[in-house]
């Protein structure tokens, strides 16, 4: 052997040696401390202001670190008192009087008080507040109702509406209702997104970019207080290496767990599968305006031929439901139970497409090639695609990047065409409101892409909206789905399930139908 | 050599200029704005086109190029939309773990694809020549994201020996034998092409070489054959290998694009992965123009390094 060659072996052995050197004296499996839980995240969140998000993945950090006037009830979406004892509601719907918790203070030990209540509301409503800097705030417009907010005392505020708006008490439940410390906020100016100061259970730590959100436990919380003693939210975005991180046990808990991953967490060993039901909407929306899908006939012939069981049970692995109409059984009396979705009929189909004359026509089906909530598009896309193939539709598939698909989506569909879109939303109003009111036509710069008008559905939607009674409105809304379902605006395809896998040792979380992932009550064992 | 070396380094700004303008126009073509991604699916057409305004987007092309290369030019990258920091900051903070990666990727390839190469070429047609050849094939033709996500799952996942991804231990990392442990399996992945294709190329080279008259003249000389091997043929093979090592510089850094992805690496690859998702112009403008820059200063250093090999090139 020649000099060269020895020199070369010497190295290599020298690299092996170190290598094995490295997995001799490493830690072995990756383990979590007892008092820290790690949470892997879809993504980096964008910010940790809850006025300036408007993504599932960075409200789960928020919903720990933050509170609203109102929270939801455990396993619903009704509101219930959380930094307001109680309020009272005026007969005209227009005046909401909150009582506030007196021993609340934020992290940044300044008090909780109606001020900061005035100071939260005006810095998303007023563009000219000094503190509105920190925005854009998306999701102000959920909150735009409110005109005035009126300091009784120290502990007693009042919104004024310009209209009733009965949606209020569950918004200011959700993230964009979430009370922020005046102080931190005035000092950070655009700077609180990476510095948040709330009331919440934990307090925001450190963040360090592409590696963890850290919380710790809010020592001087007025509630509960958490058993443990950190979290960390580690933002992953390839699925496949989130996977991987919870299978090496780098992770205690992982959400929206892909469908085609879930098996490889049934060990009930080493894995705990948590599944909930979620306000969630996966539908076609289908252009009323011009085309073939303009005849009711022809939209319900597409609503009937789309075989939705084999598409949740092969394309989604059971992770979802079929729905009825726009309105979720997670809103509790506001879905129809009575509504059952539509059967897959494609006999029916059929004739309903003869008698509408739309035999052999072309539909162009605009898909997304990812997204939030999208589950899976392409696949679901092709699905559909088949089926419809089935009944004598021939459909085409464009396919878009999720950022380019959403401007050309709500930009109105044009022709024959189809498109895929998904929601999750808080409060029974907020997707007929904004996706289905002929007011919200895309040229008039909404959401409803397909142009789908119907005066009874318009008077519907705006009378439940004003209704204060939750009876009453709920009414309402069994009517507006029941009436969403029969006029086929929309193919209603899937309902995704909220899915979660806890590693063993991990205990009390729950899944609730907000997808808040409120995590004080966990434990680890 | 120093004018050499100026003359070569002069050449870079043209072609640093050009990437500038390419990466401009690509961004700009894609379709989807910052604004929808800041604003997110409940972006009414309305309030995009008002952000848009905000973020000087509604200007032409010309003037916004303008605007950002004259600002580059004084150091000024701009300012991310996502991360709201100086674009700047943060392409520096996620250049460090790029460069450790690829530098980790590119010692490995030079190392093995070199030796493999002259041990093939020495025993030219033997059965050593035989396997190696067929490793290298097997290596260059082996996706480095398939790769990555085999080693994770057997060798981190299945028998725990490393860690699945990242640069440090999220609780009690740090150190250098932390960053070790959690650099092997990204730099093998990354490492795995490059090593074949200097391979495969460091054994043509020698093949050449091996057949011409001062080889002989060496070995008639009495010269004992490994140091003919190791001096004589490997340095005037290397003029040749040289370049195309700068060359694969260019494949590491590309490649660390998904490595980096697939390993959870802190570096410039996983963040473009990000910010093109989020439309985040400025900070892709600026990480494109880092690995960039990088690239073309590691060729420049090959061509110098060549030139030091081979006094003619100088001319």
């Amino acid at each position: 052997m020649g000099r060269a060659a020895t020199g070369f072996t010497i190295c290599v052995l020298g690299l092996a040696l170190g290598v094995v050197a490295l997995v001799a004296t490493g830690p072995g499996r990756t383990a979590t401390p007892r008092d820290t839980l790690v949470v892997g995240q879809m993504a980096e969140p964008k910010s940790l202001d809850p006025a300036a998000v408007t993504a599932a993945n960075d409200f789960r950090i928020l919903a720990n670190l933050f509170e609203g006037l109102t929270r939801f009830r455990p396993g619903s979406l009704e509101p219930a008192p959380a930094l307001a004892a109680r309020w009272e509601i005026s007969d005209d719907g227009r005046a909401y009087t909150f009582h506030l918790r007196p021993d609340v203070r934020f992290h940044d030990g300044t008090p909780f008080d109606a001020e900061a209540v005035r100071f939260n509301l005006d810095r998303l409503l007023d563009p000219k507040h000094p503190s509105a800097d920190a925005g854009p705030f998306p999701l102000a417009f959920f909150l735009a109702p409110v005109m005035a907010v009126e300091v009784l005392d120290p502990l007693t505020v009042r919104l004024r509406l310009d209209e009733p708006y009965a949606p209020l008490l569950a918004h200011l439940a959700y993230p964009i209702g979430y009370m922020v410390s005046p102080a931190a906020a005035k000092a950070a100016g655009k700077a609180f997104g990476r510095a948040p100061v709330g009331t919440g259970p934990f307090r925001f730590e450190r963040w360090e970019s592409g590696r963890q959100v850290a919380l710790v436990r809010n020592e001087a919380y007025w509630g509960d207080k958490p058993s443990l003693a950190r979290i960390a939210f580690r933002p992953i975005p390839d699925a496949n290496a989130r996977a991987s991180e919870m299978l090496a046990g780098g992770i205690d808990l992982m959400v929206e767990v892909p469908p085609d991953q879930l098996g490889s967490f049934r060990d009930p060993a080493r894995f705990a599968l948590h599944e909930a039901p979620a306000p969630h909407l996966w539908f076609l929306i289908l252009n009323a305006v011009e085309g073939p899908l303009r005849d009711v006939r022809v939209r319900r012939a597409v609503n009937l031929a789309i075989d939705k069981r084999t598409i949740v049970e092969n394309v989604l692995s059971n992770a979802a439901t079929v729905p009825s109409g726009p309105i979720s059984p997670a809103f509790g009396a506001a879905h129809d139970p009575a509504l059952e979705p539509y059967p897959h009929d494609p006999e029916r189909a059929r004739a309903l497409i003869r008698e509408a004359g739309a035999q052999g026509a072309t539909l162009t089906l605009l898909a997304a090639e990812g997204g939030s909530g999208m589950l899976e598009p392409l696949a679901m896309a092709t699905a559909i695609q088949a089926d419809l193939a089935r009944v004598g539709l021939k459909v085409a598939i464009e396919t878009f990047e999720w950022n380019a698909y959403l401007a050309r989506v709500n930009g109105g569909l044009k022709g024959a065409a189809m498109a895929e879109m998904a929601w999750s939303t808080n409060d029974p109003d907020t997707l007929p409101y904004l996706a289905l009111r002929s007011e919200a036509a895309a040229d008039k710069g909404g959401f409803n892409a397909g142009g789908f008008s119907d005066p009874e559905l318009d008077r519907l939607i705006d009378a439940a909206r004003g209704e204060t009674d939750a009876e009453a409105r709920a009414g309402l809304y069994r009517r507006i789905d029941r009436l969403t379902h029969d006029a086929a605006p929309w193919a209603f395809v899937a309902s995704a399930k909220q899915t979660a896998v806890t590693a063993r040792g991990v205990e009390g979380l729950t899944l609730e139908p907000s997808s808040l992932l409120e995590l004080k009550g966990m434990a680890k064992r | 050599m120093t004018a050499y070396a100026l003359r070569r380094l002069a050449l870079a700004v043209p072609v640093l200029f050009g990437v500038t303008v390419v990466v401009f126009l690509v961004i700009a073509l894609v379709p989807g704005d910052p604004a929808l991604a800041i604003l997110g699916s409940y972006a009414t057409p309305e309030s995009v086109a008002r952000l848009n305004a905000e973020l000087g987007l509604d200007r032409s092309l010309p003037a916004r190029y303008l605007a950002w290369v004259g600002a580059a030019l004084t150091g000024d990258l701009g300012r991310s939309y996502a991360l709201d920091r100086p674009v700047l900051d943060e392409v520096l903070e996620r250049l460090g773990p790029t460069l450790i990666l690829a530098a980790a990727a590119l010692t490995l390839s030079v190392l093995f694809g070199l030796a493999a190469g002259v041990a093939s070429a020495v025993r030219q047609n033997g059965w050593v020549d035989r396997t190696i050849g067929l490793a290298l094939l097997l290596g260059v033709s082996t996706p480095s994201f398939f790769l990555g996500l085999l080693l994770i799952l057997w060798l981190a996942v299945g028998l725990g020996w490393f860690p699945t991804g990242g640069m440090s231990a999220l609780f009690g990392g740090g150190g250098v034998v932390d960053l070790l442990r959690h650099l092997v399996l990204p730099a093998v992945t990354l490492a795995v092409v490059a090593t074949a294709i200097l391979g495969r190329l460091t054994r043509a080279a020698m093949l050449e070489v091996l057949r011409q008259d001062f080889v002989r003249t060496a070995r008639a000389k009495g010269v004992e054959e490994d140091r003919v091997i190791s001096v004589h043929a490997l340095k005037s093979a290397l003029v040749a290998v040289v370049p195309v090592i700068g060359l694969q510089a260019g494949y590491v850094l590309g490649g660390a694009v998904y490595v980096e992805t697939v390993f959870q690496w802190p570096g410039v690859g996983r963040m473009l992965v990000e910010a093109i998702g989020r439309r985040d112009i400025l900070l892709v403008q600026g990480g494109v123009l880092a690995l960039a820059t990088l690239y073309v200063a590691i060729n420049v250093v090959a061509d110098l390094a060549q030139a030091a090999l081979d006094p003619r090139l100088e001319a």
